[in-house]
């Protein structure tokens, strides 16, 4: 993307365009990537109550995928996890192994 | 027809204020600032005005309140002085940054410690990089017209900044002087109704305000910002000489007393000023060439015009009613940056700091001083650049 000059900027860095935070893919920050198993999944949806980014998808009221253009890997997901017997279903694993 | 009153410099702004009714008012009382909003309120009360006033519990808030509304899209303003200022500052910043035009009167007053409530322009010198247009006034007349002139100027479609309106504390803001009052109508059509530029308040137009820069666009937006400074000067002429028509009085960037010929000059501020302005008189008497300049437009300010102005004097007096513990005093850095866009012989350039925490200034320490610079401009040595002036050894 071809950034602009200042002579093209709104004064004052007011944001003219609703909703436009959807085309700032927060994902990229992540150095850690939350994974989802979900046989250890109950479906409490804790993880999609504590997440900030919004980053948890929902498919019929389940939760579903992780939305990895807005999780930025903050592990908050993964620490409130209750998962099945003691074993969580969201695992946070280094982005590069 | 206008109306001459005798007032306080407070009771002038406040009325000024009054003339143009503006929607929301934050602020929160200090000394000498107080009797602004203490006048200013009565109005409200009174019915006289239907400004929005909101007390809140700190400087902080006040502008911080003055922003949110300034943002909604409100003609908004507020009034402090010295620590008042100080506790804003995070805040001054924000609101120049956002572009919000929204208007201060500052009575100017030292800053603690030790505490003291008395005239000296730490304050505003203080806020100097902040972002915001500062006029300086001498009188409670200059204050009265620089604070209907600063809506037109701050509001400008080309400028949209905050700007703020300098006056002395106690030696100005608490002293009865002469004030000439321009009727409430003409100042109402002066000033204009308030245009708001992407207003919170316009559902049909959702805006967010102060979202997270990153490197990638930072630079470009302060570039911008310095960029509507630039076009600060034309338009406090144009309105200047607007206001003249109306009003018969007469503003430019800075006043130039006796400076045409003048081969010793002193740059002084605000009310000091005056008592400065007598004293080159006697001086003239005398058959010295002494002359003043006056700054009114401190930020942004005109390098080059006072580089012009000053240019043909051998010695200039810098009085400095602030300081830089280390430094020279603020108004003596930009006339030192002024003096650079002379080229060939420049003037010899000296600092004085005077009138500390209200410490009077009185016409033979300006009498001193100009004895001094005559010397000098005689081949004289200059025994020291910056030196304080009417204080005890
Ligand atoms: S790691 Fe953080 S951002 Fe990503 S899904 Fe979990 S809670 Fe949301
Ligand atoms: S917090 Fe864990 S168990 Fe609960 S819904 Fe999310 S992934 Fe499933």
């Amino acid at each position: 993307m071809k950034l602009k000059g200042w002579k093209d900027l709104t004064p004052g860095a007011v944001l003219t365009e609703p909703g436009s935070a959807e085309e700032f893919h927060t994902g990229s920050w992540r150095s850690f990537r939350p994974v989802w198993n979900p046989e250890n999944c109950i479906q409490c949806m804790f993880c999609w109550t504590y997440c900030p980014d919004m980053a948890i998808k929902t498919k019929d009221g389940k939760r579903d995928e992780f939305d990895y253009d807005f999780c930025k890997g903050c592990g908050i997901c993964a620490l409130e996890c209750p998962g099945k017997k003691g074993q969580k279903a969201i695992v946070m694993v280094e982005e590069d192994k | 027809m206008a109306k001459v009153l005798a007032v306080s410099g407070n009771e002038a702004v406040a009325n000024a204020f009054r003339q143009i009714n503006p929607d929301v008012c934050a602020a929160y009382p200090i000394t000498p600032s107080t009797e602004v909003m203490q006048r200013f309120t009565a109005f409200v009360s009174d019915g006289e005005v239907d400004t929005e006033v909101i007390l809140v519990e700190s400087e902080h808030s006040a502008m911080s309140a003055c922003i949110g509304a300034s943002a909604a899209g409100g003609r908004v303003f507020t009034n402090t002085s010295s620590q008042g200022l100080a506790l804003m500052w995070e805040m001054l910043f924000i609101a120049s940054g956002m572009r919000l035009p929204i208007i201060l009167s500052l009575v100017n007053r030292a800053l603690a410690a030790p505490l003291n409530i008395h005239c000296d322009h730490s304050d505003g010198m203080g806020a100097r990089d902040t972002g915001w247009i500062q006029l300086w006034s001498e009188n409670a007349q200059e204050a009265y017209d620089n604070t209907i002139q600063l809506f037109r100027i701050a509001e400008h479609m080309d400028i949209r900044v905050p700007a703020m309106i300098c006056m002395d504390g106690f030696i100005i803001s608490h002293s009865i002087a002469r004030v000439e009052f321009l009727e409430d109508d003409e100042v109402k059509k002066f000033v204009g109704e308030f245009t708001p530029v992407n207003p919170l308040l316009d559902v049909t137009k959702p805006v967010s305000y102060g979202p997270l820069i990153l490197p990638d666009y930072y630079m470009e937006y302060k570039r911008a910002q310095h960029e509507a400074m630039t076009r600060v000067s034309k338009v406090v002429l144009d309105v200047a000489a607007e206001f003249e028509k109306l009003s018969g009085r007469r503003y430019g960037l800075f006043e130039a007393y006796r400076l045409d010929d003048a081969e010793i000059a002193l740059v002084i501020l605000n009310s000091a000023a005056g008592t400065s302005k007598d004293v080159v008189d006697e001086f003239r008497d005398k058959g010295v060439k002494a002359g003043l300049l006056k700054p009114r437009l401190f930020r942004p300010f005109p390098y080059e015009e006072v580089a012009a102005a000053l240019k043909g004097a051998k010695v200039v007096c810098v009085m400095d009613r602030a300081d830089s513990f280390g430094g020279f005093g603020p108004m003596y850095m930009e006339i030192a940056s002024a003096m650079m866009l002379i080229s060939g012989n420049r003037p010899v350039l000296i600092n004085k700091i005077y009138g500390l925490g209200g410490r009077d200034y009185l016409p033979e320490h300006a009498a001193m001083v100009l004895d001094e610079m005559t010397e000098i401009a005689k081949g004289g040595r200059v025994k020291t650049y910056k030196e304080y002036i009417g204080v005890r050894e």
